[in-house]
């Protein structure tokens, strides 16, 4: 082996495990695999060397983006593949200016965690380029969501499977085998029975059998709700990504239908794509007006098979009037249940006193508060608590009254 | 039995015509999706409002081509057994039982019996697949999104390739694809997958033209005053911002009942008085009643005084 292919040995191995704490899964069958791939493919230009790794350490099409991220900067920053290709390129490939792409948080903060030394020298300057990717967005004008990292996503990855929505199962109109079934399994019955020659007929059954129901989610964007936006974002990305059938829109002034947009597979690329598409961040409120365009255009589409809708707001409507109870009241009639869950019910002295919250609280079925709402995990322990009496927004009126 | 089956329109202007034969105004760009159906052997996904004649064209299809018409109505919980196909299981209950006593139990040969076509009930999936002398029928999958997507990815086979897979028997393939027509009233969103293999129209209401004549061709004994009122009040009732606005099944309805009740003119009392039978909702009912019916009216009356 000579001295260049006993760096290109150790340089795949330094990827790979920057990829590994990016969190893309690559074990260390992969990391052989790698090896032999570039000796068999050679390394030819810059391209073919990142497809070649590509082909060996990317399984899943979310994953393409972090590696991409972990490409470009490891091995511009190393200089290494610069060095490598010189002898064949006769100009220094890749130095477009970078933008700053999702997923870059997650990849920086994986080539940061000091694997050697020399890795350890590039974090000044990766720190500097991060500083960069911020300002970037601020110069855009666009909503700048701090980018979650690796712990977080799996942390909230862990919270979403415990969510349990108060009434999550609902029983089908489909059938499935079931033992403790009523209905007799004709097929399964006597497919067994002829197993033995049709002499035995021993009955099977089946059952009803029970689905998550749709869930349908109504974030409040405006600027009274800015702190909690991110999270909120983070969370019904999560949702999307472990449920089926979710539905997510945001709304301030306006309504949007991000349902699409949360379906990228990586929280960075969806947040971003989301941000890109909404035109009211952080504006007034108009909550009236929102629910009447989901109700008008959206309820009839969304709603069906038993939906639960999470509307998530504070309920501080710029101009409250009738309207809004008649739309919240429409709102919770085309649903199976409708759950507020509202931020500002975290400080201890919260009273139904806005005339917003007045109009909505007695047409929800639930009213949850969110004490400690720093965390997906806080989040998600309170959606799944049991509902207590103190939850219904009746008796929040009451004590206002 | 021995028909020959009738050809499909050659043209664009030829199936408007055909549709025209029995009474089904439609628009130049539905009959030009619909040309394209008929010719591509692709299956027509039809979207719109409750009461916008979606269902219509497949019956509509089926008697001016001749065509059987096969119905499958979705609902909540439709299987495999309800919807392709089925085993009878007394008459194998019975096979197996007569194997026995004739004492020649070769489990192997009587699995293979009794799985057999013989013993098998079809359902509207299956239906639709068989030769047929007057041509291949006409499958109406009508109301799709009150299924649930699961639902869906049985009909993905039969759309594509018009063959349903059995596990016993094997695969049954269409000699003569049937003309499918899938609709849904958009209660849910359908699955791309399954859009992507069919051509997609989007329903409307029809114009203030055309629907008077849907309406003097569906209820001939209705007054020509009448008519062009009824259709202009409905038009304007569209343009308000309604919960639900009444389709052009509503329309008709309302027409007929206004020709049961012998009107020959709308007043604000008749309008307030029948406005059930148009809207549905008692939100809408509330908003329009009274003062806004006798305004719509009034506009109505100066509309037509113009066209005159």
């Amino acid at each position: 082996m000579s001295a260049a292919d006993g760096r290109l040995a150790e340089n795949i191995v330094y990827f790979a495990r920057a990829l590994r704490a990016a969190g893309i899964p690559v074990g260390p069958g992969a990391v052989l695999d790698a090896l032999a791939a570039v000796e068999t493919a050679g390394v030819g230009t810059r391209d073919d060397f990142y497809w070649t790794l590509h082909a060996v350490f990317v399984n899943r099409h979310e994953h393409s983006i972090l590696f991409d991220q972990a490409f470009r900067i490891f091995f511009k920053r190393r200089g290494y593949l610069e060095q490598l290709l010189g002898m064949t390129l006769p100009q220094a490939p890749g130095t477009e200016p970078e933008q700053p792409k999702a997923g870059a948080q997650r990849v920086q903060e994986a080539l940061f965690s000091g694997l050697s030394d020399r890795l350890q020298q590039d974090v000044r300057e990766l720190e500097i380029d991060m500083r960069l990717t911020v300002s970037d967005q601020e110069v855009l004008q666009k909503k700048d969501f701090a980018q979650m990292t690796a712990a977080e996503i799996a942390a909230a990855k862990l919270a979403i499977k415990r969510l349990m929505l108060p009434l999550d199962e609902m029983k089908s109109r489909r059938l499935a085998p079931d033992r403790h079934g009523r209905i007799v399994d004709m097929r399964r019955t006597l497919r067994s029975s002829l197993k033995g020659g049709g002499a035995l007929i021993d009955l099977k059954y089946l059952g009803p059998k029970t689905k998550i129901p749709p869930l349908v989610a109504l974030l409040d964007i405006s600027g009274s709700m800015t702190d909690y936006t991110r999270l909120f974002l983070h969370f019904l990305h999560a949702v999307t990504d472990a449920r089926k059938r979710v539905h997510s829109f945001l709304f301030g002034t306006r309504l949007t239908n991000v349902t699409r947009a949360l379906k990228a597979k990586d929280p960075d690329e969806a947040l971003a794509s989301c941000s890109a598409q909404v035109l009211d961040w952080s504006g007034g409120t108009r909550i009236a007006t929102s629910l009447h365009m989901f109700n008008k255009l959206w309820a009839r589409r969304v709603l069906t098979q038993g939906a639960i809708v999470l509307l998530i707001t504070d309920g501080l409507e710029r101009d409250p009037d009738d309207r809004l109870a008649f739309e919240i009241d429409r709102l919770h009639r085309s649903c199976r249940r409708l759950i507020w869950l509202n931020p500002l019910l975290r400080y201890e002295g919260f009273e139904a006193k806005a005339k917003g919250v007045q109009a909505m609280l007695p047409h929800v079925d639930e009213f949850r508060p969110v004490h400690n709402l720093d965390s997906l995990t806080d989040l998600v322990g309170s959606l799944s608590g049991p509902g207590t009496r103190t939850q219904e927004g009746q008796a929040w009126l009451r004590k206002v009254a | 039995m021995n028909k020959t089956p009738i050809s499909l329109p050659p043209s664009i202007d030829k199936t408007l015509d055909l549709l025209a034969d029995a009474d089904y105004l439609a628009d130049r760009s539905l009959a030009t999706v619909l040309f394209l159906a008929l010719r591509m052997g692709r299956p027509l996904f039809l979207e719109g409002e409750a009461g916008v004649g979606k269902t219509e064209i497949a019956k509509v299809l089926s008697t001016t081509l001749g065509r059987r018409l096969i119905r499958l109505q979705c609902y909540e919980g439709l299987d495999v057994s309800a919807a392709v196909y089925e085993w009878n299981y007394a008459a194998q209950m019975i096979a197996i039982r007569l194997a026995e006593a004739e004492g020649a139990v070769d489990r192997e040969r009587l699995t293979h019996d009794v799985f057999s076509e013989q013993y098998l009930i079809k359902r509207p999936l299956l239906q639709a697949l068989e030769p047929d002398t007057a041509g291949a029928p006409v499958l109406l999958i009508d109301e799709l999104d009150r299924t649930d997507e699961a639902f869906e990815a049985f009909l993905l086979e039969v759309l594509a390739d018009f063959q349903v897979t059995i596990p016993e028997l094997g695969t049954v393939k269409a000699a003569h694809p049937p003309i499918v027509v899938i609709t849904s009233n958009r209660t849910r969103e359908i699955h791309d997958a399954l859009k992507r293999r069919c051509l997609y129209h989007w329903v409307g209401y029809p114009n203030a033209e055309r629907e008077l004549k849907i309406v003097r061709a569906k209820v001939p004994n209705i007054g020509q005053r009448l008519s062009q009122e009824i259709v202009h009040f409905v038009q304007g009732l569209r343009k308000e911002d309604l919960f639900k606005s009444p389709g052009v099944a509503e329309t008709l309805d309302w027409a007929s009942a206004l020709a049961e009740l012998d009107t020959v003119a709308l007043d604000p009392a008749t309008v307030s008085d029948t406005l059930g039978v148009l809207l549905k909702y008692q939100d809408d009912i509330a908003r329009v009643e009274g003062s806004k019916a006798s305004e719509l009216l009034n506009q109505v009356r100066a509309e037509m005084r113009a066209a005159e």
